[in-house]
């Protein structure tokens, strides 16, 4: 029996993406992105916000929520590249972009979580 | 009747060879039919979900270096031309969730009594936990 | 009040004359049950011999009138004049898309067959029980999770809507994954580790991104996305299981 080509693991971590970027994204970005800038809700102080995302849990949730929806743009992004501007020839340097792209915001992810 | 003459018409056929016609599929095959634009759209949602991450991180980053640092940073947020990025962006994530929960029952049907059940029902569930999540998270920060 | 006839718009190419297709107009009557194929039938009859064209049961089930009406993949056969009369519009009839043409509306399906052929549609079991034990029973519930794949009938409609058909030749394609599915969840059959090579590829399940055009135009209702998003979920499984269990030989 041969063995699945490990096209599987990369979608995997497209769908883990997927599902965390439909249920977390659109409240995070309402919240922080709309609402707090035009004053519709009160945005939380710098100190009260820090020691919230200081929490471990916290940084644990945010590190989830940076890195695998990252992992889920760089599939969906490569399949988009090949078929929608024809470029499946480039092949190599797309997976290299798209998913080195994902391992550095994901590191810088870990990083500002690890250090806040 | 046959033409004996007909094979001498078009370069590269011959009387016993079909020459088949390829067409050529465009670069711009998506914008031909409103479904493919809508497949695209769905796609392209992706760069709006990265683009909320990287903008993330940014806001952490100046969370990290102190109160004035993130003053500055929501002075940016409150930029028209950034507001507008954040309000096109939210349209495309809303609608990166609602297609996901639309698709993810044919990838995972449920089977009850022998039948598979229909599909917006087992999509219901993921509707139900977004609202539960989104409040949750809307409480936490807000509190 | 509906017009009395119709326009259609047939694709022609003649491989001995022409570099590449071209439009030619036909005026049809337009009888209140008749269906585009009629219409085709009625041109070659009474109006021009040499339109080719595939068609056999004329009743949705053969699956070998498969042409693009006004843009869209369309069984003939099922499609009817009066739902274009009734607007005014003209009705253009085009080989199915992502084909190469043999002639006017007829498509070069070998390429196909040979990726239907690829993925083992037929029972693979491991151990043939013998013929004294009698016929497999199966439970309507085991029935249930393949039936629905098991209504294809090779209409190719399917890969004339999906676009990556158009762009990568080599993808395998919505039919021939939803029959490979179609066998790997009938409880008779033990294949399914052999059509993994071809179906868990790059070229297989991978290269679709769920556009679900495939589904949207199936005549039968098979739902080819859904057979290619279930296989895709039994393949991570299966890329997980790799790493935990060793393969024998």
């Amino acid at each position: 029996m041969a063995k699945p080509s490990n096209e599987a693991f990369f979608w995997m971590l497209f769908s883990a993406g997927g599902v965390v970027a439909a249920l977390l994204i659109p409240v995070q970005l309402f919240l922080f992105f709309i609402a707090f800038p035009l004053g519709w809700l009160q945005a939380p102080s710098h100190d009260s916000l820090i020691s919230l995302v200081r929490m471990p849990l916290v940084r644990i949730y945010l590190f989830i929520l940076c890195s695998l929806p990252l992992f889920h743009w760089a599939h969906r992004f490569r399949y988009t590249l090949y078929d929608g501007l024809k470029v499946k020839h480039l092949t190599g340097l797309i997976f290299v972009l798209c998913y080195g792209g994902a391992v550095v915001g994901t590191a810088i992810a870990a990083c500002l979580l690890w250090t806040i | 009747m046959m033409n004996e003459d007909a094979g001498k018409s078009a370069p590269g056929y011959t009387p016993f060879h079909p020459r088949w016609y390829r067409p050529h599929v465009s670069v711009y095959w998506w914008l031909g039919e409103w479904h493919y634009l809508k497949f695209i759209l769905r796609e392209l949602s992706s760069v709006a979900v990265a683009f909320f991450v990287i903008e993330t991180l940014f806001m952490l980053s100046a969370l990290h270096e102190g109160p004035e640092a993130y003053a500055h940073f929501q002075a940016v947020l409150r930029n028209p031309l950034v507001v507008l990025i954040n309000i096109i962006s939210f349209l495309f994530v809303v609608f990166h969730t609602i297609t996901w929960f639309n698709l993810a029952p044919s990838a995972m049907p449920v089977r009850m009594g022998g039948k598979k059940l229909p599909e917006a029902l087992v999509a219901a569930p993921s509707y139900v936990a977004w609202v539960v999540i989104s409040a949750i998270v809307c409480w936490i920060v807000l509190h | 009040m509906m017009a009395d006839k119709i326009t259609l718009e047939i694709a022609r190419y003649s491989p001995e004359h022409d570099q590449e297709p071209h439009f030619q107009s036909f005026e049809v009557p337009v009888h209140k049950e008749w269906v585009v194929l009629d219409a085709l039938n009625h041109i070659k009859d009474t109006v021009d011999g040499t339109l080719t064209y595939r068609w056999s049961c004329r009743m949705g089930i053969c699956g070998s009138c498969g042409m693009m009406v006004n843009g869209e993949p369309k069984l003939t056969c099922a499609t009817f004049l009066s739902s274009y009369a009734k607007n005014g519009e003209k009705i253009r009839v085009e080989p199915l898309r992502y084909f190469p043409i043999v002639r006017d509306l007829v498509t070069e399906l070998s390429d196909f067959l040979a990726k239907l052929k690829k993925v083992k549609p037929w029972l693979l079991p491991k151990d043939e029980p013998p013929l004294a034990q009698g016929e497999f029973l199966q439970t309507p519930e085991q029935v249930d999770r393949y039936k629905q794949f098991s209504m294809c009938i090779n209409c190719t409609l399917c890969y004339a809507a999906c676009p990556v058909v158009g762009l990568d030749p080599v993808f395998v394609g919505p039919a021939a994954i939803a029959l490979a599915q179609r066998y790997n969840m009938d409880s008779r059959d033990q294949g399914a580790g052999e059509r993994t090579a071809i179906l868990a590829h790059p070229d297989g399940v991978w290269g679709c991104t769920f556009v679900g055009e495939c589904t949207r135009v199936c005549p039968k209702h098979v739902d080819p996305a859904g057979a290619i998003q279930q296989y895709k979920i039994a393949a991570v499984l299966d890329w997980l299981k790799s790493f935990v269990a060793p393969r024998g030989a």
